[in-house]
């Protein structure tokens, strides 16, 4: 699988600023993802976790500062930096009167996913939901909707993965079938950047942990048994990787 | 290719979306039968005095309910983020557009295809025409455009039913103008020199110019 530029991060940013009005929400901010690793962001509510990860995603454009997916940079080369990136966000981003599968179909095509149909039948099994597959959206519990939400951030197989609180709503099973997912993905060789305010969720999925607070990066770890970042707000204790 | 694709999978979704639900053809068709109805009742105090102010009618109504058809267009985008979805793949801010917009001109299309007979009824006027089509379709595809654009713009406020009528209106005038006077001319069977030679080619070039500026305005406004 290609991973776009040889020797770049799987994610990097540099220098991020934004602002909303009077109001700065990230203050210059440094991150880097390699490949084959699964980084978790924690933070307190209004750390600018979820601007951060909008902006990584192409969805809102930095003040200040570039970001790179896979060494193409989102300013210039946004086309082909979003073709490898599959976002989740707070909200599912799907079509409630379509069905699961309407859904897929459509994403596929705006993907230009070959093979659609198989494709489409294979995430959903991955995700639980074959049997939904023709069932309208908004009659699924938020559960479901939230696991077909994954479904279509993974249907074009990106090389990242973005999410933003994906446990939020899920039940315990679906939390640990989305931790064997991200296992999956980072032995895979792609990487995951994702925001939790858990943390034991964080510490069991994460190979990187960065804390970001008031927009700025306060901690920065890879995570080695119990090693992590020193900071003293959000210290996530110990960890696995 | 892929701007076509693109294109055309959005259009079809909305299309889709629209047949599933049918909100918004179904209220801005109940609204613009309310709108000649009570045009009709309103001012029709002889038979053929409503004649002259028969064109602007069918334009009010007709502007009315592609305000309401164009509220719904990103409405629907904006409740589970969907816009977010659209924004995020891989396609151009002009696929994205030009998809919104045909969905909507779809929309208004069928809307006015059904009005235009009632209208001719109670109106008793010759309202089925060759020319009457075309201008109704060159006028619709710049309500269609214009108003994707501000739709899209409105949307991101929390006033957006407000909003979208303020910005469409003024901008639409020319299209309005030129309408009006080219069903004027339709409707009482006078010269077609000036449909032809003056009010066809200004619908064809604001049509032509808004079809450039609004995608590429569109592109700079939800670059991410």
């Amino acid at each position: 699988m290609s991973h776009g530029s040889s020797g770049s991060p799987a994610i990097s940013a540099a220098g991020l600023r934004k602002d909303y009005g009077d109001r700065s929400v990230l203050r210059g901010v440094d991150i880097s993802v390699p490949w084959g690793q699964t980084a978790v962001l924690f933070g307190p509510n209004g750390a600018g976790k979820t601007t951060l990860l909008r902006i990584l995603a192409g969805l809102s454009r930095p003040d200040a500062g570039d970001t790179h997916i896979a060494g193409f940079q989102m300013r210039r080369s946004g086309g082909r930096a979003r073709t490898l990136v599959g976002f989740v966000g707070h909200q599912t981003l799907l079509y409630s009167d379509l069905t699961c599968r309407e859904n897929l179909v459509f994403y596929a095509k705006l993907y230009g996913v070959e093979d659609s149909a198989h494709r489409i039948g294979r995430v959903l099994e991955r995700l639980n939901l074959a049997d939904r597959a023709d069932r309208r959206v908004r009659t699924l519990s938020h559960g479901m909707q939230k696991r077909l939400s994954l479904a279509r951030a993974i249907l074009h197989e990106p090389a990242v993965l973005l999410l933003d609180e994906p446990e939020s709503g899920l039940d315990a099973d679906s939390v640990a079938s989305l931790g064997h997912l991200l296992k999956d993905w980072s032995t895979s060789g792609k990487s995951a950047l994702l925001t939790t305010h858990s943390s034991e969720i964080g510490q069991a999925w994460a190979d990187r942990v960065f804390i970001l607070e008031r927009g700025r990066l306060a901690g920065e770890s890879p995570v080695h048994g119990n090693a992590l970042p020193t900071q003293s707000a959000s210290r996530p204790g110990a960890a696995h990787g | 290719m892929r701007l076509l694709s693109a294109t055309l999978a959005i259009a079809w979704k909305d299309v889709r979306l629209e047949i599933r639900s049918r909100d918004t053809v179904v209220s801005a068709l109940i609204f613009g039968l309310i709108v000649v109805v009570v045009f009709n009742f309103g001012l029709n105090r002889t038979p053929g005095s409503l004649a002259p102010a028969a064109p602007g009618l069918l334009w009010v109504a007709y502007g009315f309910v592609g305000v309401l058809a164009m509220n719904r267009a990103f409405a629907r985008e904006q409740e589970q983020g969907a816009l977010d979805g659209l924004l995020a793949a891989p396609v151009s801010r002009d696929a994205v557009f030009l998809g919104k917009m045909l969905g909507t001109l779809a929309f208004m299309l069928v809307i006015e295809g059904v009005l235009l007979p009632v209208f001719a009824v109670m109106l008793d006027l010759p309202a089925l025409s060759p020319t009457l089509g075309l201008i109704i379709l060159l006028a619709t595809i710049g309500f269609a455009t214009v108003g994707t654009f501000f739709a899209a713009i409105a949307a991101q406020t929390r006033s957006r039913e407000i909003l979208l009528p303020v910005l469409f209106f003024p901008v639409i005038v020319p299209v309005i103008i030129a309408a009006v006077e080219a069903t004027a001319l339709v409707l009482q069977g006078g010269p077609m020199q000036a449909v032809w030679t003056r009010w066809l080619p200004l619908l064809v070039v604001f049509d032509a110019l808004f079809l450039v500026i609004c995608p590429w305005i569109f592109g700079y406004v939800f670059e991410g």
